[in-house]
């Protein structure tokens, strides 16, 4: 079976083949003209971060039998022959896990706290002044941009070595960058509950309770969680400055090459982030799934 | 005016018994919740070594430290931090690009729309879990072990963090594609590598590219930090400046890196917006 095509007159035919030709021709030009200027910069990069690739192919073995080295046991056997062996200090380690979850319980806690007074005074709808609304958005701002681990290395010279520190840090941390979640959403609920509330004669605080709050208990629930979930892995580094929690345990085994017990504590480490990740994913789920239902 | 009726207290609790007479259970539920939450973070206070007179003496230290902070001054080392400050916007560069690169490969792996079996994929997303469960500074450390001290550490320890993220992100974006383009090709007799290429690929790209860049902004802000383990860029200069308690350079160095941060928020959020359009990235 054969179909005709028609076909457009020729000269029609060639001036839609040329406008065709000159639009892929301008937006191939155009990401030509981006790859090159991207490579350019890669290029600079290289040569700023010192890269070397004949270092990296003579080392690449290297980094291939760390996970050889750190999955052996001092007597030579698999690590995972002699479990024994293997989490010798589990004790101990679980001491230091359960402290870094503690770190960052306190700290989510006290941050979502702080960030939760906060970020009424710096959504678009419900802040008082636009000067304080101007003011707390910068603090949060600042609050979220400078790394935690920034912090906790401040931190540990003006309050002394210890998990304190780290506690601090997080929080501080927490405030900006829950604040700013929080912000949104307040930002985008529904304004007439406020206006119904405020109509009957009730003041700023009065509105938020019971006009602000019931819309985004639930919403601030599910991100607190997610941050505590993302404070346990920064948790998990704090030690490195001295700010406490495993990472003090994982820093002197990684550099005085304790090959098994890196293994041991990394293990740990991304045991408990699973659980947690699964834990918070769970209750997220009963929070919204209550929700729904009411 | 005409008064209401007085409420019938009697008739409403008989009709909502739900509402008057919750069991104690749901009436507890919340209180009891909040009580346990508010005593581990009391037990978390007192664990950890807070006490009152310590925090006090800590403010007094922090607003000493805040003073002697005022002017940021960077002293004679200007040259020195601006070279700390390119190296770092190198490192998150590179690490990012390289992360994208050895990620997608892997990213088609994991997605269930290129891969229907469970067989691959299961392993491919555990052990992109896995990676993505280590922190930054680890990677780190692991890779000054192996290459020395310096930023190609800080490149490779970003690349392979990364990696684990990326993998994640690309195959929910490649399982978000449409399939009609790809069955498209597949009628014209497309084999599987042209499905990749000329159904799925067009429709991802920008999704990805717009990912990266997001990528690109948030790593400058963790290349600042795998300096203080030693990993080169601008967070050496800091750690070193703040041990050494030269409070001047410190904040200098921080406001740099704001500086910086915001300068490549600005560019990578036009960029951005110029490749997908006004399309959040997610």
């Amino acid at each position: 079976m054969t179909f005709a095509i028609s076909l457009l007159p020729g000269q029609q035919l060639a001036a839609l083949n040329q406008a065709y030709r000159r639009a892929v021709a301008r937006k191939r030009l155009r990401v030509t003209l981006g790859a090159a200027v991207f490579f350019a910069a890669l290029v600079v990069a290289s040569v700023g971060a010192e890269v070397n690739l004949r270092t990296l192919f003579t080392y690449f073995g290297h980094f291939v039998s760390y996970f050889d080295r750190i999955l052996t046991l001092e007597n030579g056997g698999r690590v995972w022959t002699d479990i024994g062996e293997w989490f010798w200090g589990w004790r101990k380690w679980s001491f230091y896990l359960g402290e870094t979850i503690l770190i960052s319980y306190v700290g989510t806690l006290s941050g979502a706290v702080l960030g939760f007074a906060l970020n009424f005074l710096a959504a678009e709808n419900t802040s008082p002044a636009p000067w304080l609304r101007f003011v707390v958005k910068r603090f949060m701002e600042f609050c979220r941009t400078v790394p935690d681990i920034v912090f906790a290395l401040i931190f540990v010279i003006a309050f002394g070595l210890g998990p304190m520190a780290g506690v601090l840090a997080i929080t501080i941390h927490s405030v900006g960058a829950l604040g700013k979640q929080y912000m949104e959403m307040v930002e985008n609920i529904d304004m007439k509950p406020v206006e119904g509330v405020r109509s009957t004669g009730a003041g700023w605080i009065s509105c938020m309770r019971f006009a602000v709050l019931p819309q985004v208990t639930a919403g601030f629930a599910s991100y607190t969680l997610l941050r505590f979930e993302i404070n346990v892995r920064g948790a998990s580094v704090m030690g490195f400055v001295g700010a406490g929690g495993i990472g003090q345990e994982l820093v002197v085994a990684i550099r005085k090459f304790y090959y098994s017990d890196v293994s041991a504590i990394l293990l740990m480490i991304i045991v408990s982030v699973f659980v947690i990740d699964i834990g918070t994913g769970w209750i997220r789920g009963r929070l919204f799934g209550r929700d729904r239902r009411a | 005016m005409s008064k209401l009726p007085p409420p019938d207290s009697d008739g409403l609790r008989a009709r909502y018994p739900t509402l008057f007479d919750r069991p104690a259970s749901a009436r507890l539920a919340t209180p009891l919740m909040l009580l346990g939450a508010f005593g581990i973070f009391a037990f978390g206070l007192v664990h950890l070594g807070f006490s009152p007179a310590r925090m006090l003496s800590g403010l007094h230290q922090l607003g000493w430290i805040t003073m002697m902070m005022i002017p940021p001054d960077p002293g004679s080392s200007l040259p020195l931090y601006l070279r700390a400050l390119g190296e770092t916007l190198s490192i998150a560069l590179l690490g990012t690009t390289l992360a994208a690169v050895f990620a997608l490969p892997v990213s088609l792996l994991a997605a269930k729309n290129i891969v229907p079996t469970n067989f691959i994929r299961f392993p491919v997303r555990r052990f992109l879990d896995s990676i993505r469960g280590v922190d930054t500074l680890i990677w780190a450390l692991v890779w000054i072990n192996v290459v020395g001290l310096g930023p190609f550490a800080g490149v490779l320890a970003i690349t392979v963090s990364d990696f684990g993220a990326f993998g994640k992100l690309f195959s929910e974006a490649i399982e978000g594609a449409d399939q009609k383009q790809v069955e498209g090709i597949r009628a014209s007799g497309g084999g599987p590598l042209h499905e990749i290429r000329f159904g799925l690929l067009p429709q991802v790209l920008p999704v990805i590219a717009g990912q990266v860049l997001y990528f690109i902004e948030s790593n400058t802000r963790s290349a600042t930090i795998i300096g203080i383990v030693g990993a080169g860029g601008i967070g050496l200069q800091l750690a070193e400046q703040i041990r050494v308690l030269e409070w001047q350079k410190v904040s200098f160095l921080i406001l740099m890196i704001l500086v910086a941060v915001a300068a490549i928020d600005w560019i990578s959020g036009k960029l951005r917006f110029a490749i997908i359009g006004k399309r959040a990235v997610v």
